[in-house]
């Protein structure tokens, strides 16, 4: 009975401590401006199931990309395990599928500890690849400190939950086959799954049965401890992408990649010089701010995208100013969008959900000018993120930023700009000899 | 060699013709001097075929690229409404550009501020000549030669558009060879985004020289591209490996126009 109402209140404090992270975090999203993105719903599905349930772009890479999948495919049947783990800890069963699913049950959880072992092989690789092998994108500079923690954390996280439910399985086997499982006995002498059935007596036969009961209790209560550890971590954690890859993928640009968007508040000031019919929408009196300084200028899509983000740094391998050793790294662009649009969050929980100006901006104080102009535009950056953020949106809004609102572009463009502006070409010649080449030799 | 025939919009106009395509040059293609070769290349395959086309001559202007990319969207959209105006003026329904930017701008961004025209690349225009027998291609003094072709960002990536160049390419009896890091994942020339037109910033290295190297790695004998900014950039980074005498940049178009006499 105490175990049940422990569970009862495991679960219930789980939940509600994630609803509540997850509610934050969906204001700080909303904290960016309003955007519609309602279109073609069929090609947005399909995108969705293509890339982030088909991981269609983690296959550039494929050594990583099966790995990540081991994991993948664990993490999602795994869940499935998880509906009778609840039922047995509200109702103080052991194992009250086994009987009616019959075979379909010990499929299920073969199939489990299949894939169990593929994860365990996967956290493993992915543990050696960040700390031994050192991959390159995996041990940038701008990882140091959390970022490289907070992967650890996650992969030793996972290796944990397999331990435990190999712990779970393997003890309960060799207790089922002396007869003292818990798990209501089918006339049979073993539960038959593809991996503890012989994993299990080889760790645990030498075991007197108490010291089995309280194993495969630690791997029960372990695992569902661990699943709601790991729930109310992700909020605080790169991890988030496993949820949110989801609807950002969902919400993916369908539009050509070379079409930037053109901002309205420009062509409604822009247009009655060419159009005098056309009526201005904008309140002429009202302040427009264009670009973007601080997160909050960003659009939601935009911070959804750095709260997708798992940092795995295929942006910024693809991005060739980082390649060339410049400062700029899309990776850290969309980090550095996160942890400011947190800090604004933090801030506005602090002063009873006002944001207090804290004098600083996400142009400025977490991305430096230097980063903004290196960039090509060349879309590298957006072609490699295999849940499909967009950091060059996010680029091209501080330059607009630097250029319209704080006149501080390279001189350089400056002149290129009153080039395009005199003489209608980014150089120095005379519209009048714009036709001078066809009777040139 | 013929003169070329190069028709502007106003003569074509005050002859009561009506052009089918309108060849948008470009600043790069209009004035510097490399580009130049480019645009009559592009020439001279449409007065090969015949082609019923016109430019804008001086009434051309920069389409608001580089500014666009580089954040000043209020100069962008000067030049384009200033544009659109002249195009719809004559009419424009069908363009072809000698530039990936100018390609990407004007039919990608100015649809939404009213010029809405059907923008087909260079390489596009001669890969359709070709598959419609308008144009006959031979190999000439490129046959049997290993040309490596560069993706440029604004055609490729910004696009989708990879096929058309290599297709034509392919037509010239050539060994056409693919960089590792070719097509979507095509690495960029270094001038895209106004790069252009300012110093980069501190680093190990510049990014054409980096590009160049991958492609001279292959020893081709042709470095081709289909954008006037990556020729520029190719070719400064061949000059940087002294490479001048054993490799050519050149223009899809100018492969195309010099293969066959034209």
């Amino acid at each position: 009975m105490i175990s049940i109402i422990i569970f009862g209140l495991l679960i219930t404090l789980g939940s509600t401590l994630f609803f509540i992270n997850a509610k934050k975090i969906r204001r700080n999203i909303l904290l960016g401006k309003d955007i519609e993105i309602k279109d073609n719903k069929a090609e947005r599905i399909k995108t969705m199931v293509l890339i982030a349930l088909g991981q269609k772009k983690m296959f550039a890479r494929p050594i990583p990309a099966i790995l990540h999948l081991f994991l993948y495919a664990a993490f999602i049947i795994t869940q499935i395990e998880l509906i009778e783990i609840v039922f047995d800890g509200f109702t103080g069963h052991h194992r009250a599928f086994r009987a009616s699913l019959g075979g379909f049950y010990t499929f299920m959880i073969s199939l489990i500890e299949i894939l169990s072992v593929l994860a365990f092989i996967g956290t493993l690789a992915f543990l050696y690849r960040r700390n031994l092998l050192k991959v390159p994108r995996l041990t940038m500079n701008e990882l140091n400190g959390w970022p490289k923690l907070d992967a650890n954390i996650i992969l030793l996280m996972e290796f944990t939950l397999i331990c435990f439910i190999f712990m779970m399985n393997g003890a309960d086997e060799v207790l089922y086959q002396r007869g003292d499982s818990h798990a209501q006995n089918l006339g049979d002498t073993s539960f038959g799954f593809t991996i503890s059935q012989y994993v299990g007596p080889l760790i645990y036969n030498g075991m007197p049965t108490p010291g089995l009961h309280v194993i495969e209790r630690i791997g029960w209560w372990g695992h569902i401890v661990m699943v709601f550890a790991f729930l109310n971590y992700l909020p605080k954690s790169k991890h988030l992408h496993i949820l949110l890859a989801f609807p950002n993928t969902y919400f993916s640009n369908l539009k050509n990649k070379g079409q930037f968007n053109n901002l309205f508040e420009v062509t409604d000031v822009v247009k009655p010089n060419f159009d005098p019919s056309y009526q201005p929408v904008l309140d002429p009196n009202a302040p427009i701010k264009f670009g973007v300084k601080d997160a909050t200028d960003l659009t939601w899509k935009n911070l959804l995208d750095a709260y997708s983000c798992t940092e795995c740094g295929r942006c910024t391998a693809s991005c060739p100013q980082n390649i060339t050793g410049k400062k700029l790294s899309p990776r850290k662009i969309m980090m550095d969008t996160r942890d400011r649009i947190e800090e604004i969050g933090r801030n506005m929980d602090a002063n009873k959900g006002t944001f207090v100006d804290d004098g600083k901006s996400l142009l400025g104080d977490y991305i430096s000018s230097e980063e903004v102009w290196a960039c090509n535009t060349c879309n590298a950056c957006v072609d490699a993120c295999p849940v499909n953020i967009d950091p060059l949106n996010i680029i091209v809004g501080l330059r607009q930023q630097l250029v319209l609102e704080q006149s501080i572009a390279p001189n350089e463009l400056n002149g290129m700009f009153s080039n395009i502006e005199n003489n209608g070409a980014p150089w120095q010649f005379s519209p009048s000899d714009r036709a001078n080449w066809i009777n040139e030799n | 060699m013929e003169p070329l025939k190069v028709p502007t919009m106003a003569e074509k106009m005050a002859n009561g013709e009506i052009p089918d395509i309108l060849f948008w040059v470009g600043c790069a293609g209009s004035f510097d001097d490399r580009a130049k070769k480019i645009t009559k290349a592009i020439v001279r395959i449409l007065n090969h075929v015949n082609a019923n086309f016109a430019v804008l001559g001086v009434e051309e202007s920069c389409t608001g690229d580089p500014a666009k990319r580089a954040g000043n969207e209020f100069l962008f959209q000067m030049q384009a409404m200033q544009n659109i105006t002249v195009l719809n003026g004559y009419n424009v329904k069908k363009i072809v550009t000698g530039c990936p930017h100018c390609f990407n701008t004007i039919k990608n961004e100015y649809p939404q501020l009213g010029g809405q025209y059907e923008v087909i690349h260079h390489t596009e225009l001669i890969q359709q000549l070709i598959n419609e027998g308008k144009l006959k291609v031979q190999g000439g003094e490129f046959k049997g030669k290993k040309i490596v072709f560069h993706d440029p960002c604004y055609l490729g990536r910004a696009n989708d558009v990879y096929e058309a160049p290599r297709e034509v390419i392919q037509k010239l009896d050539a060994e056409l060879v693919e960089m590792k890091r070719s097509r979507a994942k095509g690495f960029c020339c270094g001038a895209g985004g106004a790069q252009m037109f300012k110093e980069a910033e501190k680093g190990n290295k510049e990014v054409n020289v980096e590009r160049t190297e991958e492609a001279l790695s292959h020893q081709p004998d042709v470095i081709a591209v289909g954008c006037p900014f990556c020729n520029t950039m190719m070719t400064d980074g061949v000059k940087h490996f002294n490479k001048e005498n054993s490799t050519k940049v050149l223009d899809v178009a100018e492969l195309i126009a010099n293969a066959n006499d034209l």
